[in-house]
């Protein structure tokens, strides 16, 4: 099936370029568009360094949510002298209303090869894996069959294009885990056993994989990165803001007329997203809040409509882009069942491995259910609102990794813009 | 290397934890899942430190130290913090000191203790106790369990018999027993090297329930008298009765690091049992008398004596026991190639 | 069966989750026995626990016997503000099952499941491999319908 993606081929710039206008069974048909260029003009005419520099230069930053330079991300790995070092694709993509990874690799799967490629070369890699979620299986053949067809036209294997670089490329499938997508979490899945994160440091970058430097990269990152070396860094900055350069995949979802996944410079502003490419809001009700960034993103209400959504201006209103998933909420929209859904949705995806939030998930969930119980009651108990925050803020302090880290945001910016209304209107004095 | 912990400044060396200097100059930080044999872990979360110039809290037990690092144990922050994940902890389990084999014993317990905690403010619902009593020595109760991984990472790395693993995720996790069967139908060999390591009272050796608080027992340190391994023990030694209660093996002793066998841990039966010998007996007219050391062993040798006379010394042979030392061991070679004279001598390398 | 599966990868324990995968896709239940799980636990060399633990940690597999079709329903917040929970009981009610169960002829079974990325066609649901999107009473009662027809 299809994506619903109305305004993709108007607007794919980079990363969703050829998305929906080439074939992506055919590697003959991504040659044609200028394909695997960029990876040969890294091989045979750039050395590693200057590979790095110019991604350096374009002011990249990773897609995946946190939004660390990616430059500066190989930099650490590049110079280690060991004999395995590993490129690790993060298309695990399991966080809510995100689907930009899943269209990228049905739509153009050698773009992300190639990326993946251009990474290797640079940090001096000899193996990529492409980590992709269990439930994505056209994504899943589609990739696998670009991976043959790249190794039959000598863009894989031994010597590639006849030149000392060498690099395999494997695919390796998820079992059905959002802390798998945090990379210290997918890289134990990736050897086979249960996804618990690891504390760092050590960072994947110096100690990964089987504890050998690995990078780990985004879908929708790694794709940037032919057109960088292609096109250079200076033309990729043309595009954004200062410090958020190139473009976003943004998914605008939920209350809008045409829900849909759009590439776009980045600064775009909300009001933007809803109402031009999003088309408006649906039935033309009112706008509540939007949620920003899937389950671990934040709410984000009518109030910062005007303000980039980049990662610096959000930060600034104590805010997160983190994927760039944007779920419109019309007026009407039961934010307490819609907390229910996000409490459940860590609940369920906690590895369970530290206290705070395999302990604190649930709680946090059983305060939800009785807060919505209360409501309906007419009876909500605004300390049940307090104790929720007070454990999401000791979760959000002692958690190992990001997940139980998560739950804060979207708790505190819904009390910020809505909970606290759907409260006022049923306080009994 | 010297790190300042609040305010004072102590000797470490480079491979050192945080936690570990902490502990070696007697400041408590509550922990949980850390155990120096399984090394880090960090998954517990209740040991959390400040370190200044990194912002938040860390977790001590991951947390390497560096020359003049300084760190702050017991500020409010920190304790708070501590305070509700232990609060977590107490209140999703059936912490009903009282009972409980692991009261006196427990680093929940002292962390409680340490934080000041009387009654979590918060249960997750009734819990009943979960008890799978289906094993031969240890008795597990899951609603003590506190998911701290020790165990799996004990019998995995430390006697690696791979029998435990965690199950499940989130919330449902638990520890599990080969294909998540009951303890007694799996492949555990009862070697109790879990039950040594759990933190709390989730894992107990059956046999010692309800035989004496850990504070009404002396503990003894001996050498296991099975083989020749030497594993180092301690005996528990109720004090009233003069009872051995449960052993546990010795950490630091160099030979078993703390671990033991079953037989070891769970097999002193014999120590008081009525059918010890404990004088040698000659057998007259198809009948055991007792008798002393010096007629029992003038009549071995004469018997002995007359063997070797009339049939010769390979008549006899030895056969050595690995219950004794290999000092006794060289010993009863020599008698036997030098005394008795002949080559046949055996051990049976085995119980 | 599930030796054959195993002899196309290297006895490796990163390979692991691919081997469960297509142990249980090969199973007409759709879920992974006993007798597969200690086989994978010696192919591989580790132990039963190992896999048993992987095994539960994963929602996508099963130890217990789905139907020859599984419908996930995405209930995550994309789907769930567009009425997953409605899909979820239209489903049930044609089923005529409760949540996360199999119905008696072993045709279908339900589970819920996380994002699966096709948010812009919310509220979706896959079944086996198949992706249904912007689903309503009609379309589901359509989809059924005609896997049912397609079984007689
Ligand atoms: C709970 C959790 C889930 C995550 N899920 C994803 C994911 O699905 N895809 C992804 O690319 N990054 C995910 N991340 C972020 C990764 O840990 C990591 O930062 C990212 O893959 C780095 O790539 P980038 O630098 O290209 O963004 C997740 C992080 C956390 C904490
Ligand atoms: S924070 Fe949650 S997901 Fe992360 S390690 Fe801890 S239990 Fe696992
Ligand atoms: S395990 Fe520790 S805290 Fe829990 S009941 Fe026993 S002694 Fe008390
Ligand atoms: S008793 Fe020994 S073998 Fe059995 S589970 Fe405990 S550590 Fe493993
Ligand atoms: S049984 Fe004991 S050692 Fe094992 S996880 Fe539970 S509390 Fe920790
Ligand atoms: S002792 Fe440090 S996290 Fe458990």
């Amino acid at each position: 099936m299809r994506q619903n993606s109305k305004a993709f081929n108007r607007h794919g710039i980079i990363t969703l370029k050829n998305v929906g206008k080439i074939n992506p069974e055919s590697i003959e048909d991504f040659i044609a568009h200028d394909g695997y260029i960029a990876f040969e003009k890294a091989l045979f005419d750039m050395n590693e360094d200057e590979v790095i520099d110019e991604v350096k230069d374009s002011g990249l930053r990773g897609r995946g949510g946190a939004g660390f330079p990616t430059g500066l991300k190989w930099s650490f790995t590049a110079p280690l002298k060991v004999k395995d070092k590993f490129i690790i694709c993060n298309a695990d993509e399991g966080e809510p209303g995100t689907c930009k990874d899943r269209l990228i690799m049905e739509g153009d799967p050698h773009k992300l090869i190639e990326g993946i490629l251009i990474a290797g070369y640079a940090v001096r890699a000899n193996k990529g894996y492409i980590y992709i979620r269990g439930e994505y299986y056209l994504s899943i053949e589609r990739l696998g069959k670009a991976i043959k067809d790249a190794y039959k036209h000598g863009y894989l294997g031994q010597k590639i294009l006849e030149t000392n670089f060498s690099f395999d490329l494997e695919i390796k499938v998820g079992g059905g885990a959002y802390v798998c997508g945090e990379e210290t979490s997918l890289i134990e899945s990736l050897e086979g056993k249960r996804g618990l994160p690891r504390f760092k440091p050590p960072f994947p970058g110096i100690a990964g994989l089987w504890q050998k430097p690995s990078v780990v990269n985004n879908v929708e990152t790694l794709c940037n990165i032919p057109d960088i070396i292609s096109k250079g860094g200076e033309w990729f900055r043309s595009f954004g803001t200062k410090k958020s350069t190139g473009t976003k995949i943004f998914m605008i979802l939920g209350n809008v007329k045409n829900p849909g996944i759009i590439e776009l410079p980045q600064g775009v502003t909300l009001r933007e997203l809803i109402y031009e490419h999003g088309g408006g809001m649906e039935d033309d009700k009112e706008l509540k809040c939007t949620l920003v960034g899937g389950a671990a993103g934040c709410f984000v209400g009518p109030d910062l409509l005007d303000i980039p959504m980049t990662i610096e201006s959000l930060s600034e209103h104590g805010a997160a882009l983190g994927s760039g998933s944007i779920l419109v909420l019309k007026e009407g929209t039961n934010l307490i069942a819609l907390m229910k859904n996000l409490m459940h949705f860590f609940k369920h995806e906690s590895c369970g491995q530290c206290t705070p939030c395999r302990y604190g998930t649930e709680k946090l969930y059983r305060l939800i259910c009785k807060i919505s119980d209360d409501i309906a009651r007419n009876k909500p108990d605004v300390n049940d609102l307090n104790e929720m925050l007070e454990t999401a803020k000791m979760m959000q302090k002692t958690s190992l990794c990001a997940l139980g880290q998560s739950p804060l945001m979207p708790l505190e910016s819904a009390m910020k813009y809505c909970v606290i209304d759907e409260f006022k209107k049923r306080v009994i004095k | 290397m010297h790190i300042t912990i609040n305010g004072k400044v102590y000797d470490a060396k480079p491979e050192q934890m945080v936690i570990e200097v902490a502990r070696e100059n007697g400041i408590y930080i509550p922990s949980l899942c850390y155990h120096p044999k399984i090394g880090k872990a960090g998954k517990c979360r209740v040991c959390v430190v400040e370190v200044e110039g990194i912002g938040g809290l860390q977790t001590s037990c991951t947390t390497q130290v560096s020359e003049g690092m300084k760190v702050v144990t017991n500020s409010e922050n920190i304790l708070e913090a501590q305070r509700m994940v232990v609060n977590l902890m107490l209140a999703n389990g059936r912490h009903d000191c009282i009972k409980c084999e692991q009261n006196g014993d427990c680093e929940l317990q002292d962390a409680a203790y340490y934080l000041g905690i009387e009654n979590p403010p918060y249960q997750f619902g009734i819990i009943e106790p979960q008890i799978d009593d289906s094993a031969e020595m240890i008795q597990v109760d899951r609603s003590k369990c506190i998911e701290c991984g020790r165990c799996v990472a004990a019998c995995n790395n430390t006697v690696v018999n791979e029998v435990l693993e965690f199950g499940n995720r989130g919330f449902d996790t638990k520890i599990i027993f080969d294909n998540d069967l009951l303890m007694g139908e799996s492949s555990c060999v009862q070697c109790g090297e879990c039950v040594q390591i759990c933190p709390v009272g989730a894992l107990i050796d059956k046999r010692a329930i309800g035989k004496g608080r850990t504070w009404e027992l002396d503990k003894v340190e001996t050498v296991c008298p099975y083989c020749g391994v030497g594993c180092k023990l301690e005996l528990h030694i109720d004090r009233k009765t003069d009872e051995i209660v449960r052993i546990t093996g010795v950490e630091d002793s160099p030979t078993n690091e703390g671990m033991l066998c079953v037989k070891g841990r769970y097999g002193f039966d014999f120590v008081k049992s009525d059918e010890r010998l404990t004088t040698p007996l000659i057998k007259e007219n198809g009948k055991l008398r007792e008798a002393s050391w010096d007629e029992a062993i003038t009549l071995v040798a004469s018997k002995f004596n007359g063997i070797k006379k009339k049939f010769g010394s390979d008549a006899i042979a030895g056969l050595a026991s690995a219950k004794v030392t290999n000092e006794e061991n060289f010993v009863f070679q020599k008698l036997i190639r030098r005394e008795v004279g002949t080559n046949n001598i055996d051990h049976c390398a085995r119980l | 069966m599930y030796k054959n599966i195993c002899k196309n990868f290297e006895p490796k324990r990163d390979n692991l989750l691919l081997i469960l995968h297509e142990i249980q896709d090969s199973h007409p239940q759709q879920y992974i026995t006993k007798n597969a799980m200690k086989y994978v636990a010696e192919y591989l060399k580790i132990s039963i626990a190992q896999v048993k633990g992987v095994i539960s940690f994963y929602t996508m597999f099963s130890t217990t016997p789905r139907g020859k079709y599984l419908i996930r329903v995405c209930n995550s917040t994309a789907c769930f503000i567009k009425g997953s929970d409605n899909v979820l009981e239209i489903l049930n009610n044609i089923l005529d099952l409760e949540k996360e169960s199999i119905t008696e002829d072993n045709l279908f079974s339900l589970e819920t499941c996380s994002c699966l990325g096709v948010c812009g066609n919310a509220p979706v649901m896959m079944i086996n491999k198949e992706v249904y999107g912007n689903l309503n009473e009609k379309k589901i009662k359509k989809i059924i319908s005609d896997l049912k027809r397609g079984n007689k």
